[in-house]
């Protein structure tokens, strides 16, 4: 065969024939909006909670956790609604997953209260002696860098305003750390006294885990 | 013809003994992981978490060993099959560092959670502009060794390495676009559903030129090279070629099945993945005829045992994923250990036996030595192949469980099991799963130490 002998243009030709499946199952649907369709009820995740989600992919919860309940009946049944592709329209990158060392999380928000998560983060094992989730209880020592937010929000395009970013964190703050917030007890068990009034890593990653389908039940009680 | 030609061998090594490095650091590291499965004691510090070391030692073992291991055969095979020396010999060295390095920073760098998150893409920014630096230097030495070449036809093995090293620089850039915050942080340029399909276009293909194509150059160039056998049939090896080129590309999809991406997508991957059976079977059976009328090296070549395990891995590799990328097998195997239990198939059953072959082959005769100890090579297969046989069924098994009782409902329809229930059945099988691990990693010991010792002896008179 000819082009055996022309490392060029084999090379040029090997290419050609790479970007074939390529073109037609990534780049072109990178450019159809029905691959990922926005909606208006999908809002973007607020400074603290995109903190959150930073944290949750710096320490890799994506290796165990999925985001993404498939419409399958008992799937349905275990985390509820299955995912839709408007809910993933702010998120960059995609957090998916491709294993279930621990349960899908893409409904997870508003089913446990904020406290449960700062016991279960903690320590898991106190919560269910079986499990084999490391513990994070490190998380709420802490104190979360905001130095970045406004930065982060920007790149991300959500469009807040340096001052919203401040008051979305002010905000936030002030509701942890008030004397009414109900989950104020295991709060302050797994935070230490210094930094119990101000914002740590765990407060944001509670924040960002109880965003996760949220906007999808407020819609449907909504309806 | 037979003008003396001096091959530059001091890449090859070097790469050899990075290879041999990051496989033995990768594989600590996986069996850290796979203690803290069944005992999250070992989650010491953040360092140490599951969620941070699991990627070190996949990319440990995927850029790391599997990466210099092929560059140090593609290396090997550039120079004699085109009988010219490596074209730029100071860029090979230079290579060499750089690679080291990137990859010491890449460990650190995920250690100390710097994650993308995107799967084998994890890498932060500042050290993607490293590793396409790193594949820039090595482009460099393949076609400018290939132009200057002397023997005018190119070996199959030679278009496996022009494949990888065209299709890795475009899948690398690809996925690993994005914005950077800082200096340790970025964000893709791609969201949510196009992000996924993004990076499971690079996943699955990364294995595949990684994992497939350059293994495969080994395959054709080292089985003939260690029985004295020519390939059975060129031209079959012409069709797969081209068949697994065109076809790799479009199944990523099969990672998202019954995920929000758009259906047609998933279900054009599905019947790729179908199709892909085709090409990775004809290298299979091209091994397999290979060896027509002389099984009996099978007992007396102690090197075709590790080839034939290993083109036998890959075939059973090349049936197992196609048939769980179909929907309703996926559904069921999906997220389960199942995938684990596939991956490291072809990980640790065709990829570290066939690098395992090749440097037995290539190394003693760089050195201008014998091996060591054949009797050492023996055990090590077979420590590795107990070792992976029983690591892959063990996950294999917890898979179908954990799936069943995923899916397993009481006569009211209600589900019989939570979601801890599922993962506390597995513990026996992670237990099971680390002894295994511990089997093959003795295995890669032995390896180490007969490599290690056959370069340790004295070079033979070189022949007139």
């Amino acid at each position: 065969m000819g082009i055996s002998s022309k490392p060029v243009v084999f090379a040029l030709i090997s290419t050609a024939v790479i970007l074939i499946g390529t073109t037609v199952t990534v780049f072109i649907p990178l450019f159809m909006p029905s691959t990922q369709p926005v909606s208006a009820y999908i809002k973007p995740y607020t400074a603290v909670e995109q903190e959150g989600r930073d944290i949750y992919m710096r320490e890799g919860c994506n290796n165990c956790h999925t985001q993404t309940v498939r419409p399958l009946r008992t799937e349905v049944l275990r985390y509820g609604e299955y995912s839709k592709p408007e809910e993933f329209a702010y998120d960059r990158p995609f957090l998916w997953g491709s294993r279930r060392t621990g349960p899908d999380l893409n409904r997870v928000g508003g089913k446990y209260p904020d406290s449960w998560h700062y016991t279960h983060f903690r320590s898991p094992q106190a919560m269910f002696q079986k499990s084999n989730m490391p513990p994070y209880a490190w998380l709420a020592k802490n104190r979360l860098d905001t130095s970045n937010s406004f930065k982060k929000t920007s790149v991300l395009g959500y469009g807040y305003s340096e001052r919203e970013v401040q008051q979305q964190i002010d905000q936030y703050r002030s509701t942890v750390t008030n004397d009414s917030y109900p989950s104020k007890e295991s709060r302050d068990k797994s935070t230490p006294s210094e930094l119990r009034k101000e914002l740590t890593e765990m407060d944001a990653l509670v924040a960002y885990i109880q965003k996760l389908g949220r906007d999808v039940k407020n819609m449907e009680a909504g309806k | 013809m037979n003008e003396a030609v001096v091959y530059n061998y001091k890449p090859v090594r070097g790469f050899a003994w990075s290879a041999v490095f990051w496989l033995v650091i990768g594989l600590v590291v996986g069996l850290w992981i796979a203690f803290e499965l069944f005992n999250p004691a070992l989650n010491i510090t953040p360092w140490l978490s599951f969620g941070r070391l699991r990627v070190v030692h996949t990319n440990g073992l995927g850029l790391g060993f599997a990466l210099a291991g092929v560059f140090s055969a593609s290396y090997y095979m550039l120079q004699r099959l085109t009988r010219s020396p490596l074209a730029f010999p100071r860029l090979a060295q230079a290579h060499l560092y750089l690679f080291n390095t990137i990859i010491a920073l890449a460990a650190l760098s995920l250690f100390a959670g710097m994650n993308t998150t995107k799967e084998y893409a994890e890498l932060e920014w500042p050290i993607d502009i490293g590793v396409v630096v790193v594949w820039v230097m090595f482009a460099v030495n393949v076609f400018g060794t290939l132009i200057k070449r002397r023997e005018k036809q190119m070996y199959i093995s030679l278009w496996y390495i022009i494949a990888m090293t065209v299709a890795i620089a475009i899948l690398y850039i690809v996925n690993n676009l994005a914005i950077p915050v800082t200096l340790f942080k970025s964000y893709s340029v791609y969201a949510g559903a196009n992000d996924a399909n993004v990076e499971w276009w690079y996943g699955h293909n990364i294995v595949g030129f990684v994992f497939t194509v350059p293994i495969l150059a080994m395959f054709y160039y080292f089985l003939p090279k260690a029985t004295g056998l020519p390939i059975y049939s060129h031209r079959l090896s012409i069709v797969s070629f081209w068949a697994l080129n065109f076809a790799y590309l479009w199944t990523g999809a099969h990672h998202l099945m019954l995920t929000p991406l758009p259906e047609w997508i998933q279900t054009v991957a599905m019947a790729f993945s179908i199709f892909m059976i085709a090409p990775s079977w004809g290298s299979v059976v091209n091994g397999y005829y290979t060896l027509q009328g002389n099984w009996d090296q099978m007992r007396s070549n102690y090197l075709v045992k590790f080839f034939i395990a290993g083109i036998t891995f890959y075939g059973l590799q090349t049936l197992q994923g196609p048939l769980q990328g179909l929907r309703t097998i996926n559904a069921f195997f999906h997220y389960t250990d199942w995938v684990v239990g596939h991956v490291h198939m072809g990980t640790m059953g065709w990829v570290t036996m066939i690098v395992s072959a090749s440097f037995y082959y290539m190394i003693p005769n760089i050195t201008n030595t014998v091996i060591y100890s054949i009797k050492l090579a023996n055990i090590q297969f077979w420590l590795m192949l107990v070792g992976q046989v029983i690591w892959t069924s063990a996950m294999w098994i917890a898979g179908i469980q954990q799936g069943a009782m995923w899916k397993a409902t009481n006569p009211d329809g209600s589900l019989m099991y939570n979601f801890l229930d599922t993962v506390a059945s597995l513990y026996p099988y992670y237990q099971l799963r680390f002894a295994a691990g511990l089997i093959f990693f003795i295995g890669i010991l032995i390896f180490v130490w007969n490599l290690f010792m056959t370069v340790r002896q004295q070079p033979r008179q070189a022949e007139a």
